[in-house]
């Protein structure tokens, strides 16, 4: 199996899906000639035109509800949007109307469409360039959220994303664009939207993460291997509709649960973990849940040393790992 | 680069020579302000995202030299030169690019987002558009409280795509307020040429359904750009007209330090630059009506220099905002039940390992 980064494969899962269906068009700004800020539609002009590989202007709004009315027509419509904290222009379109259409129209109308969105920090892109939004959308019923870590993932669930008859976020960290490789196979397969992955089988504690922080997860989880304490690290990759089951079975088993994420603590979606597991696993529990999020400042600060202290450390995982562990 | 019809502007002869030569003087702080912020990102002293004003020098200080100490200005995040031409001092200004603690924004901000109270700056904005109904809230304050003063909501030409700008150009002629939407159209919305970007790429006609007045001006000219907007500012000011100024430069690079560009012919590049440089431009003006001699440029060149080197050497021995100071500034009056100082020292610990 060809090892690539999580970058390449999303471009793959759109070459791929474009090739067989001739309903996906790209919309999103500077996708075309230049590729996308981050490179992801590279080339794909040249293969597709710029019918089905469309420069939008600079207008979040319109790109998103265009894409809607056109989903509602028959077509695929695959928005982008430059960098996940440029969505607000858009919320209307997304939250209103596309999460909303099939259930108001009775099931007339379905919106087959995916909104990709670069998320996350660690790149020193300051307030306005390292925002999380998971768990603003992840409140909305009707839509699907899905935050993937690896390129096996990112490839397979984009293209059920493509696929899926329903509004699809999709989050892709823009710091495991590059960051992180992996093994995907050159045979075409799909990831389920839905169920969450055990990433690493543990015994002693269950943490749960999504994007770059399930990496961050995976190597603390490594540091307490070192000192003898076995940590289930399971990806959520989807977030709504969220895979209780997995979630509840794996603290059932350890008994103790830690929630990571780099949005801010207060309302971010690790609230919404730590109170399934008290409503559906308080017997089994040894330990109160854990969570670990940003602080809550109004968004990324830009100097250096403030952004490092941001973003939840390996080391500050693996603390919380050791707190629970000593229960 | 769009066409600009005519250019109007009042003759060298009659013209202040001081002022000229002052002109020319910010012109090139500007121009080496920037290029040594290109070379201190390349050096990793800056780093995020950093867009420069290479080539628009002449319509910042066009703009500048027309406002008065009661105007506001509200910016996108291509910001430096705005600042500094409005009489921000660069350490301050390079000192924010480095995220230190003694930047105009205490190194929260960035390259993106500069302020100053004390010049009435009021930010550079990076969710493009956002500054545009700011500014013309802020000219609601002007006329309600019977201020003098405009506000200027600067922009680049990919900005006037997105709705918040058309929802601003209708309130302002609605409430007749004094406010001047300047649009540098240096011709690129990062890839996206204004032709691409615009069904109408003539920018000053955008407010033509609105029945805002509009012009395009050559944002090259640092004198042309200074008497529309002392005009239209005029206008704005006395009789409550809101104005489009479609102010037309060359964007010099790509649309940030990293943009590599790709999207523009090097050709196309290389001559637009040569043809619209407006710091080398407005030196052989004054040269040729002999305002200023050799000496006197070479002078002004070591003058800049210097004072570009101290804004470094102020960036480089400023000191980093402190951890403990996370959570200042995030409401305007003490709060209950908010993380203090102690919070953020006890999690910078946990973060590195340390506790
Ligand atoms: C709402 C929003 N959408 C997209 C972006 C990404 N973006 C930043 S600058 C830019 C181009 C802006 O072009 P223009 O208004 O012409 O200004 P210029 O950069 O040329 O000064 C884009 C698309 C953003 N910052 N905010």
């Amino acid at each position: 199996m060809p090892e690539i980064n999580l970058l390449e494969a999303i471009r793959q899962a759109i070459d791929e899906m474009m090739a067989q269906d001739e309903r996906i068009f790209v919309f999103g700004e500077d996708v075309g000639r230049r590729g996308g800020v981050f490179r992801v539609t590279e080339g794909l002009i040249d293969k597709y035109g710029p019918m089905r590989i469309i420069d939008s202007p600079l207008a979040e709004s319109v790109i998103v509800g265009a894409c809607v009315g056109a989903a509602m027509n028959d077509t695929r419509p695959i928005a982008e949007i430059q960098f996940a904290d440029f969505i607000a222009p858009a919320f209307n379109q997304i939250v209103q109307e596309a999460a909303r259409i099939h259930y108001r129209s009775n099931g007339d109308w379905t919106v087959p469409m995916v909104i990709r969105a670069p998320w996350g920090g660690g790149i020193h892109g300051a307030l306005y360039h390292s925002q999380s939004i998971e768990a603003t959308f992840a409140h909305v019923p009707g839509l699907k959220v899905v935050a993937p870590a690896t390129p096996y993932d990112a490839k397979g669930l984009l293209k059920s994303a493509i696929e899926d008859p329903n509004p699809v976020l999709f989050l892709e960290h823009k710091k495991t664009y590059r960051l992180i490789k992996g093994q995907v196979p050159e045979h075409d397969y799909r990831v389920p939207i839905g169920p969450a992955d055990i990433k690493r089988p543990g015994e002693d504690l269950s943490v749960f993460a999504y994007g770059l922080m399930l990496h961050y997860c995976l190597e603390a989880a490594q540091a307490l291997a070192a000192e003898g304490v076995s940590v289930e690290v399971v990806d959520l990759r989807t977030l709504r509709p969220l895979d209780v089951a997995t979630i509840i079975g794996s603290v059932r088993r350890t008994s103790k649960a830690l929630i990571v994420h780099e949005d801010n603590l207060t309302g971010g979606f690790g609230g919404e973990v730590a109170a399934l597991i008290a409503e559906h696993a308080f017997e089994q529990l040894d330990a109160p849940v854990l969570r670990i999020g940003g602080p809550d400042v109004p968004a990324m600060p830009f100097a250096k040393p403030l952004e490092d202290a941001f973003m939840p450390s390996p080391q500050k995982i693996a603390a919380a790992m050791r707190r629970l562990a000593a229960y | 680069m769009a066409k600009v019809e005519d250019t109007q502007r009042s003759a060298l002869e009659r013209e202040n020579p001081d002022d000229l030569r002052h002109y020319y003087y910010q012109m090139l702080l500007l121009r080496r302000f920037e290029e040594r912020t290109s070379e201190m990102y390349v050096k990793a002293k800056i780093g995020g995202y950093c867009h420069l004003n290479l080539g628009e020098e002449a319509t910042i200080v066009g703009l500048m030299a027309a406002l008065t100490p009661d105007d506001y200005i509200f910016t996108n995040y291509r910001e430096h030169g705005y600042i500094i031409a409005r009489g921000v001092p660069p350490g301050p200004v390079m000192a924010e690019l480095f995220g230190k603690e003694t930047g105009v924004s205490g190194g929260r901000g960035g390259s993106m987002h500069l302020f100053d109270a004390k010049t009435h700056f009021m930010g550079g904005y990076a969710i493009v558009g956002g500054q545009v109904p700011l500014a013309v809230g802020a000219a609601y304050a002007l006329k309600y409280q019977g201020k003098p003063g405009v506000v200027v909501a600067q922009m680049g030409d990919g900005t006037t795509n997105i709705g918040a700008f058309y929802e601003s150009l209708n309130l302002a002629k609605l409430w007749n307020l004094p406010v001047l939407f300047f649009i540098v159209n240096n011709g690129y919305g990062m890839g996206t040429s204004v032709e691409m970007g615009s069904s109408e790429p003539d920018l000053w006609k955008k407010g033509a359904s609105f029945r805002i007045h509009g012009e395009r001006i050559d944002g090259t000219d640092v004198l042309a750009v200074r008497d529309a907007c002392r005009r239209l500012r005029a206008r704005a000011e006395q009789e409550g007209e809101p104005a489009i100024l479609d102010v037309v430069s060359f964007r010099f690079r790509g649309h940030s330090v990293i943009d590599a560009d790709r999207y523009r012919d090097p050709e196309f590049v290389r001559s637009g630059r040569e043809k619209h440089d407006p710091v080398r431009n407005f030196a052989a003006l004054l040269h040729d009506h002999d305002i200023v001699d050799d000496d006197w440029l070479k002078a002004m060149t070591d003058r800049v220099e210097k004072e570009v080197q101290e804004a470094i050497d102020f960036a480089n021995a400023s000191p980093d905002p402190r951890f403990e100071d996370m959570y200042v500034n995030m409401y305007a009056t003490p709060v209950p039940n908010i993380p203090g100082p102690e919070d953020a020292i006890r999690e910078v610990k946990i973060n590195r390992g340390e506790l």
